[in-house]
Order: structure tokens, then sequence, then C-alpha cells
């Protein structure tokens, strides 16, 4: 296939090359356990302490607070479970967090209500965003933490991070932030924020999969999720994945100093992509906040199409996207995301999810302009339900 | 290269047969749900106790898209009784496979047929349940409507 697009970055992204190299050492010749006294072992404990200054300068926090994980999910679950378990104890079996959270975080809290713990799941209104007086309301004596993404996965709405830790201060509870979809892509200041933990992945910014962190702040002491070791001071059992952590670090690194000079051309190539769409195809609109959004996420749903058969037709032309359909997640109900925001099933089905990176091109923009409406138009050709909207038919 | 479906779901995808409607059908179909994510149209003409022409339109995923598009070509041609007689199973086979939980499409497929044939009987003034039997849309099973 001659063309290629990439336009599906917040389900995963490109590995840099110099992220790879600083890794590559790791991997063959300096096989070491840095838990070893010898100096072979030393080796690997030093890029360990390496990456993880190198977290705490790019996240504004301490080093003793970065620890290294498996991955988001794994970062989620840990402090989700682990902050319920201790204050537990003391009588609080109350958690806060929103209705459109990624299952990570809704899954964990699912099991926890089966074990007697009380879930409040805010609303996020038409726009995708969490109101921080919703959260203030919602905390009671017996809430023990709030949790609410930072950016969301699919329609890219970034909350009110540092206004919802305030609060959370305020009333002396703990706050989590799933970061995954934010950290690389938009400032993120662990502690001018009033984030108590976050959770992040180096897959999602340019780095290996299999690699994350949870950020906990200094002081918080709360029961590990893995047993069976003395790593990450006793708190994360398991040999370190040191080729992992270099190359988040590394990741990192790279994706904060780029930042401030490619967001910019980042959202003017979002933006002109969101208007071209909504000018060329009728009937279509953008899915959550036009302005509190990640620099390179649009959704938008397009009226009488379906999201997996629009999938399918991009792929044919080389270009890899996502949909909140229900054919792409194997269930028949569409994105809990979409249904969150209000978008009724048949329009939640229908719904197109680009997300771009700095490798995205002014070409790729116009291609993709170029070949996504006539996409819609096919498949609206044939479409009854396309058929009942033009007849000014009821549908969904 | 790698894909998700079978190479004859692909087909049937990317150039669907007999895609369309028939403006003088002798009898419309119409099964599923916006709501559940697909819904199947199946148009038919009637000669001589055999659909001479299928047409039809579909909203819905990939394999919907095609199990309507060879459901339409395996009844072109053959009698009423014999069109009556495809099942969801035949279609499966003939595309190769389904992903498990794409298995309803070839249900809606079929369905969608049997609802055309009872509206042809239907407007033959001929009662359609002992022969067609009882119409189903299997949206409604798994999908909370």
């Amino acid at each position: 296939m001659d063309r290629f697009i990439y336009a599906d970055n917040a389900a995963t992204t490109r590995i840099y090359p110099e992220v790879l190299e600083k890794m590559m050492p790791f991997l063959t010749e300096q096989y070491g356990n840095p838990s070893s006294l010898y100096s072979f072992g030393q080796n690997a404990r030093q890029a360990i302490d390496e990456a993880r200054d190198t977290v705490a300068e790019c996240m504004n926090c301490r080093f003793d607070e970065v620890f290294f994980t498996s991955g988001g999910s794994e970062a989620d679950n840990w402090a989700i479970r682990m902050t319920a378990e201790a204050l537990a104890k003391k009588g609080k079996k109350h958690i806060v967090s929103s209705v459109f959270e990624h299952h990570a975080v809704l899954h964990t809290l699912k099991a926890l209500e089966k074990q007697g713990f009380e879930i409040t799941l805010l609303p996020v209104y038409e726009n995708g965003l969490v109101r921080v007086e919703d959260v203030r309301n919602a905390i009671r004596p017996d809430t023990s933490l709030v949790t609410i993404m930072f950016a969301n996965n699919e329609i890219g709405t970034i909350q009110p991070i540092p206004e919802i830790g305030a609060v959370c201060r305020e009333k002396g509870v703990l706050f989590h932030t799933d970061a995954v979809q934010a950290v690389g892509h938009i400032p993120v200041d662990f502690a001018g924020m009033n984030i108590d933990m976050l959770s992040m992945s180096a897959h999602k910014f340019h780095g290996p999969k299999g690699v994350g962190a949870l950020l906990i702040r200094r002081g918080l002491r709360f029961p590990s999720l893995i047993e069976g070791g003395a790593q990450e001071k006793g708190r994360r059992a398991g040999t370190e994945n040191t080729a992992g952590i270099v190359g988040l670090a590394h990741a990192l690194k790279m994706t904060c100093s780029e930042m401030e000079k490619i967001t910019p051309s980042l959202i003017e190539r979002r933006d002109r992509l969101i208007n071209g769409l909504l000018e060329r195809v009728e009937r279509s609109r953008l899915n959550g906040d036009p302005v509190k959004r990640l620099p390179g996420n649009l959704n938008i749903s397009f009226e009488g199409v379906e999201g997996e058969s629009l999938l399918l037709l991009l792929d044919d032309k080389g270009i890899c996207a996502s949909s909140g359909s229900a054919c792409t997640s194997g269930s028949l109900d569409p994105s809990h995301v979409l249904l969150s925001i209000g978008l009724p099933h048949a329009i939640a089905h229908g719904s197109l999810r680009l997300t771009i990176s700095g490798d995205t091109t002014d070409e790729d923009v116009d291609t993709l302009l170029e070949v996504i409406p006539p996409i819609i138009n096919r498949l609206r050709s044939f479409s009854p339900v396309w058929e009942k909207i033009t007849k000014g038919e009821h549908y969904e | 290269m790698a894909q998700y479906y079978s190479d004859m779901v692909m087909e049937h995808f990317t150039n669907p047969r007999n895609v369309g409607e028939l403006e003088d059908a002798d009898g419309v179909g119409e099964i599923g749900n916006a709501k559940c994510g697909d819904i199947m149209k199946m148009y038919i003409k009637v000669k001589d106790g055999h659909i001479s022409d299928v047409k039809f339109k579909t909203f819905g995923c990939g394999s919907a898209i095609a199990t309507s598009s060879i459901a339409t070509e395996m009844i072109k041609g053959k009698t009423i009784e014999e069109a009556l007689k495809l099942s969801n199973k035949a279609v499966v086979e003939a595309l190769g496979g389904l992903p498990p939980h794409k298995i309803h499409c070839s249900v809606l497929a079929e369905q969608s047929i049997k609802a055309a044939i009872a509206d042809y009987y239907r407007r033959q003034g001929v009662d359609p349940t002992p022969l067609v039997g009882e119409l189903h849309d299997p949206d409604e099973k798994i999908c909370e409507l």
C-alpha cells in the first residue's frame, strides 16, 4: 500500500528511534538485574535511578514519588484498590469518579462496589467536562478518594484538574488522576496541580508498550498491589523492566521538550480537520468541548453511517482511525463515553475518532479531508437510516 | 497483510452486490434497529414464484453489509420456497466464516429476506405466518432497546 496515515495516536504511538536506541543496551548486553550487588547489576540500577530523576524533572515531582508499573491500567488499579483498602479501615468506603473514565478505572470501581464500597459517578454534560462544584457536592465525610481522568481518551476533553484537586485538598480527600492521555501531550504539573496520585503510560507518548508509572505523593502510605520483592522501595514487586523504564523516561523527556514547539501546529491541523469535515459532510457534529480538548484529538459523529464500516473503508485507503461504534467493541452498545455526553445510540454508532501527532503533515490533513467525505457519502447511499433521515422520519 | 475479516467478507463489503432499492418491489422487509447499530432492508421482485430481482440497503458494520450482499446473491433467481430455506448458517459458510460476535449479522440477513417475503405474501392477501414463520430481530436479545 502506497499511502499510510496513522491517525490513532490515542490507541498507541510510534516509538521514537532515539527512545529505542536508549533502550537497546538493556535488551542486549546490559542485561544485569538491577537488584544485584555486582557492578554489572548496578549499571542497570543506575539507569533506573537516572530515569526516575528524568520523570521527576518532567512531571515536577520528587524522584521518590515515582513508581514504575507495567502500564496505565496497573497504575489505575493500584491507586484505586489500595487507597480504597487502606481507608476502608478508617470507615471511609465512598469513592467519587466520573461516568466516562477509562475502563481500567470504571471496572476497578465496579469490582469494589461488589465488595461493599459506594461509588458516585459524576455526569460530564454535553461538552464532556466534569464540573468542580459537582465534585464538591459529592464529597461526604466517608469519602476516601476522588478519581477523575486528566483528559478523556475518546473525546479528548481536558478536565479542570487543579481545581478538582484544590477541592479535594480542602475537604481532606485523596485525589487520583488517570493522566494516560495527557502526559507528553499537554503540560502536567504533579506538585502544582494538587494531585496525590497520577497514572501514566509510556506507549501513549512515543515510548515502549508495557511500562508506565504511578506517581504517589510523598507521605502517602498504602499497601502494594503486587507483592514479592523489594523493588520500588518494596511497594511494587517484580524485577524492573530496565529497558522499558529507560525508554519511558527518554520518551517523556523528548515529548515534554518538543511540546511547546509542536502544539500550535497540532491544534491548527486538528481544527482544520474538524472544520473541514463539518463543512464537507452534512449532518455531522463534533463530540466534546471544541477548546478544552487535547491538541491532537477530534471526534466527529456522522449521522446515518456505522463506525466499523467507516473504519474498514478508511483502512482500505491506508488510514488508521478509531470509532465508538458498538461493532468495534464486541458488544452492541456504543461507547460509554459518547453516551455519557448525551449522544443518542444511533448517532454514537457513527462516530470517528482521529488522533493526530507531530508526525501528521499538512498533506495528511488534505488527504483525510479528501478521502473521508466520499466514504461517508458512499455508506449513506445504501443506508436505510440515512434514507429515513432524508425523508424526515424518526429513526433512533 | 493480516485482516480482521475473511477475504470473502472483505470482497462483499468493498464490492457489495445488489445494492440499492427497487422502486416497484413486490415485497420489502426491514429488520434491526438503529439504536443497536444495524438495520437491513431487503427489496424483492417476484415473477412466476421466483425472486426475479433483489436489492438491499444496510446500515451496519462490515459484516452486516457483507452478509446482506451475499444473501441477495444466494436467493436471486431462486423460488420463494428456496429463498425461505436460506439459513444464517449457510450465509456464514458462504462468507468463509464470521467472528463469533458477528454471527447475529447473518441472522439479520436471513430474517430480512423472510420479512420481505412475508410482505410479498401480505400484499397478495395471503397470511404469511404459516409459510414464513415468526420473524425475529436478533438484536433484541443482545442489545438493550
